[in-house]
């Protein structure tokens, strides 16, 4: 069974009925809407693996069904669907650890009076995120895109009582907003080229040889092609939605949402929409490669800034305290990765990536949720500890998700995925320095996994909550298991020996390459992660922590550089004293014109009407009053009689005016008057 | 029944649900509820003349909509504040209590 | 196509009739949106996108807007949005005029043999449309914006509290 691309936006219209049942349900309902919420995703996964089957019929085909939405002026618009293996895989991702963290949601929020309200928003969530996926049109895609922010910034101030995390969720949205003027004016400027936004539409489409050599080849006064600009307003938006530097900070304090969000955020949905948005333009952002005479490539400013937060995020994440905190900071580390990847040429490197980042990452956040949620609601991992014999299977498959994550090697899907992209930096002729930021990065990964790991289970209990900490439910630990598996087995999909994913991908066979082709460059990655992982036991695994308020052993090391990356390299301090502090300017002038110069204009205004309503009383009083006075006496006496029937029911009047209605209708029709 | 006398019954429908809400309820808010779904009845009526109607070329009852949509904004614009107003001096909602004007 | 304009009336009725029913007067502001959307909805099908447009600016966009905040505006505490049941009488005699002005329009429509136009869509761009309004409707435009401004300063207006000669409570 075939799933055609005509009934693809089946997919995001699931979930979205999911939503609006959900947004209906009283809050007793709870069944109603977390069974409306899972079913439809799980039926959105089984449409999505139809689909994913009918684009591999043909992996290089790009099937479309567009359809004209409204005219307007001369114009019509057009939207549509599109089919091809990069989105039935997403789909198929999405939908899958959708499903799993949905189920785990069960557990997790079990407690939380708003629980309806709660699935209303993870399926409008991951509604959105199908809907970018399947689009066939940038305009639909933003539509999406804006979509997700909405239901991210719902979600992430769920608990809004929270003054953080009503801040938090405020600072996601505003962040992901400034990406998004780039992301609109990039729109808007491509659909004034090329008159579409169509990406595939039989040769016309924005994506599309036609279009693309057009776009190539204009140019701008600096010398840059319109197709970089354009590539780069667009990459604006992937930017703020993928975390990448500088707009990483609301990554971080997204955080403050219940964690199963945090999951969905940083595995399926928000955070893989930057780098799907790049993958999915990738013509545009590359249509500039063959030129050789323009200052920049699009694609050299993705690799740059995915390089500065791979590496950025990789070393922040070692002086976090807070186990969602350390597990962010990994995401915006991962994420620059598959910029990364996307920059140095290879999204196909980047879309493994992010397929079994989200596998592993979902389970992460998860495993920290149960550990949350086992240890009552204790996140800071020196308050923790002790943790494994209690936990077992919580233990067990986190371990698996760090060992993926750090890229342990052989066994676990990471370390192909980051194999593949550290394989393609390696091939990029302009520059090494995103190879060295990334194996750098690699070394760092390996050593704070570890020592989140080291500090959240081994050693013994050092607090109330931790000493107390039960395993959490079969509805949470039964994701975790399965997640757990897939975070093995997806790597294999994608193996240098057996490159099924990539072939699939791109459509045309991709020879293995054999097993001493890069085994250098692979040996010092697993060379590296043994030392990180390593270095991890040795300081933090050997001798455990005894008491909270220990200091860290490298806090004691180097005190000022800890506190400078515990507090995020005052990044966000940086930005309150310069955006911040023009923004406020900006405020007080405005404010200056409208209390001075607008008001001044105003209130002249007025003044002339004052002086002129002087004028009239004068004449008034004097001239006209002494007539008006006799009849107006009159009239008061005939209003005084007429006044009774007034009763000031306004309800009265207008039933008087309805029966008036029907009985004049009655006598005019049946007395025969007409 | 053909499709025209079918619109025209929704809209009527329509105008008499806005007609028993704003005879029937109190609160004043949804008074002018029920005057703004009578006044959207009356829309549905200009375009589905238009659109049934002897000459549909003549773009009138289109514009004759566009323009009642616009008296309308401004009605509810005024018919709030109104309320705004009343509220503030009675301190209630209810349309009886804002009899002042009873002869 | 008669059967989508019966499902877009029925929507359209159904969220009417509960709005007007309901004792959360939010929730019926609500479900008015609803009501609002199935008009436009209407326009849609009838092949009046501009106004279709219009009616979900001005409404489902502004008018909702303006709705809530006059409901907020106005309670005293947050059990102030239920509204108490209305007096029998009252609600019998509402059904009873309605009921009967509905029978009066509905038989009057269905009597009345009515002059049926093309069967296709008539086309209207937004182009033709501003054509007219800017050459042979301009002065109704004119109007209109006209009534709009003193609208909005009148709402300004009544709404605006003195603060000077009023205290806040």
């Amino acid at each position: 069974m075939n799933l055609p691309v005509q009934l693809l936006w089946l997919i995001p219209a699931l979930p979205l009925v999911a939503a609006g049942i959900g947004a209906l349900t009283p809050r007793g309902g709870r069944p109603i809407a977390a069974g409306a919420a899972i079913a439809a995703l799980i039926g959105s996964f089984i449409l999505s693996c139809l689909a994913l089957k009918t684009a591999l019929v043909d992996p290089a085909a790009h099937l479309t069904a567009n359809f004209s939405w409204f005219d307007l002026g001369t114009g019509t618009f057009r939207l549509g669907w599109l089919l091809d293996p990069l989105n039935a895989f997403m789909c198929v991702m999405v939908t899958f650890v959708g499903t799993l963290i949905f189920i785990f949601s069960l557990g997790y929020m079990k407690e939380d009076a708003n629980f309806t309200r709660f699935f209303c928003f993870l399926s409008l969530f991951a509604a959105a995120m199908l809907g970018i996926v399947v689009a066939n049109s940038l305009l639909l895609l933003f539509v999406s895109w804006e979509l997700v922010g909405l239901a991210s910034y719902l979600l992430i101030g769920f608990w809004f009582h929270k003054p953080e995390a009503a801040a938090a969720a405020k600072k996601a949205f505003i962040t992901t907003r400034i990406g998004d003027l780039g992301l609109l004016l990039g729109m808007l400027w491509l659909y004034d080229r090329t008159g579409t936004l169509l990406f595939f539409d039989n040769g016309a489409g924005c994506l599309e040889a036609g279009a693309l050599a057009g776009l190539s080849s204009a140019t701008l006064c600096s010398g840059l092609a319109v197709s970089t600009a354009i590539g780069l307003l667009i990459f604006c938006g992937a930017v703020g939605k993928s975390g990448q530097f500088p707009l990483h900070v609301w990554l971080p304090d997204a955080m403050e949402g219940p964690t199963p969000v945090s999951a969905l955020i940083h595995a399926a949905t928000m955070v893989a929409a930057g780098v799907f948005l790049v993958a999915r333009v990738y013509p545009l952002m590359s249509a500039d490669q063959a030129l050789t005479n323009v200052p920049l490539h699009a694609l050299t400013v993705v690799a740059a800034i995915g390089a500065i937060t791979a590496l950025m995020g990789a070393v922040i994440a070692v002086a976090q305290n807070d186990i969602k905190r350390v597990l962010a900071f990994s995401t915006v580390s991962q994420l620059g990765y598959m910029m990364l990847a996307l920059g140095v040429g290879s999204w196909v490197a980047a879309i493994f990536h992010l397929l079994t980042h989200a596998f592993f990452k979902a389970l992460l956040f998860l495993g920290a949720g149960s550990v949350i949620h086992a240890a009552h609601h204790e996140q800071d991992i020196r308050q923790l500890g002790g943790l494994g014999p209690k936990l077992k299977v919580t233990f067990a498959t986190f371990a698996v998700g760090m060992l993926a994550l750090a890229g342990f090697p052989f066994l676990f899907s990471g370390f192909w995925s980051k194999e593949a992209i550290l394989h393609a930096a390696e091939g990029w002729e302009v520059s090494h320095l995103p190879l060295i930021a990334g194996l750098i990065a690699v070394v760092l990964t390996a050593f704070y996994m570890t020592r989140l790991v080291s500090e959240t289970f081994f050693g013994h209990g050092r607090s109330h909550a931790s000493e107390h900490a039960h395993e959490s439910p079969a509805v949470m630990t039964v994701p975790l298991a399965i997640l757990a598996a897939c975070s093995v087995l997806i790597g294999f999909v994608g193996t240098p020996a057996w490159p099924w994913l990539q072939s699939q991908l791109t459509g045309e066979p991709v020879h293995p390459h054999g097993w001493f082709e890069g085994a250098g460059l692979m040996m010092l990655s697993i060379l590296l992660v043994a030392f990180g992982i390593g270095a991890g036991l040795a300081i933090y695994a050997r001798r455990t922590r005894v008491t909270a308020s220990q200091r860290d052993p490298i806090e004691a090391k180097a005190p000022s550089l800890f506190a400078f990356l515990g507090a995020r390299m005052k990044l966000d301090e940086l930005y309150a004293a310069t955006v911040g502090k023009v923004n406020s300017a900006l405020a007080v002038v405005s404010d200056g014109l409208d209390r001075y110069v607008w008001a001044g204009i105003v209130n002249f205004l007025g003044r002339l009407g004052e002086f002129a309503g002087v004028v009239y009383r004068e004449a008034d009083e004097e001239g006209l009053n002494g007539g008006f006075d006799t009849g107006s006496e009159t009239l008061r006496e005939a209003g005084k009689v007429y006044s009774r029937s007034q009763t000031g029911d306004a309800h009265a009047y207008l039933r008087a005016l309805a029966v008036g209605f029907v009985v004049l209708v009655l006598v005019i029709t049946l007395g025969g008057l007409r | 029944m053909t499709t025209l006398q079918l619109c025209l019954v929704i809209s009527s429908l329509l105008f008499c649900i806005g007609l028993v809400g704003a005879l029937s309820r109190s609160h004043t808010i949804l008074v002018l509820l029920g005057i703004e779904l009578m006044l959207n009845a009356a829309n549905m009526n200009f375009i589905a003349f238009w659109r049934f109607g002897a000459s549909p070329t003549a773009a009138t009852g289109v514009l004759f909509a566009i323009f009642s949509i616009a008296v309308a904004a401004a009605e509810a614009a005024v018919g709030l504040a109104l309320v705004i107003a009343v509220y503030r001096h009675q301190k209630s909602v209810r349309l009886e209590e804002a009899n002042r004007l009873k002869g | 196509m008669n059967l989508i304009l019966v499902l877009i009336g029925g929507l359209m009725l159904t969220a009417a009739a509960v709005a007007m029913s309901l004792r959360n007067i939010i929730h019926s502001a609500l479900l008015l949106i609803g009501s609002w959307l199935g008009v436009s909805f209407f326009y849609l099908w009838a092949g009046a996108e501009f106004v279709a447009f219009a009616q979900v600016l001005v409404y489902v966009g502004a008018v909702s807007m303006v709705v809530l905040f006059a409901v907020l505006l106005t309670r005293r505490d947050r059990q102030d949005v239920v509204v108490a049941p209305e007096t029998r009488t009252r609600a019998i005699s509402a059904l009873l005029v309605g009921g009967s002005v509905a029978g009066l329009l509905v038989s009057a429509v269905l009597g009345t043999p009515l002059a049926t136009g093309p069967a296709e869509t008539p086309t209207l761009t937004v182009k033709d449309l501003g054509t007219l309004l800017a050459g042979p409707q301009a002065a109704g435009l004119l109007i209109a914006g006209v009534i709009l401004t003193v609208a909005l300063l009148g709402a300004v207006v009544l709404a605006a509290t003195d603060s000077g000669k009023e205290d806040a409570s």
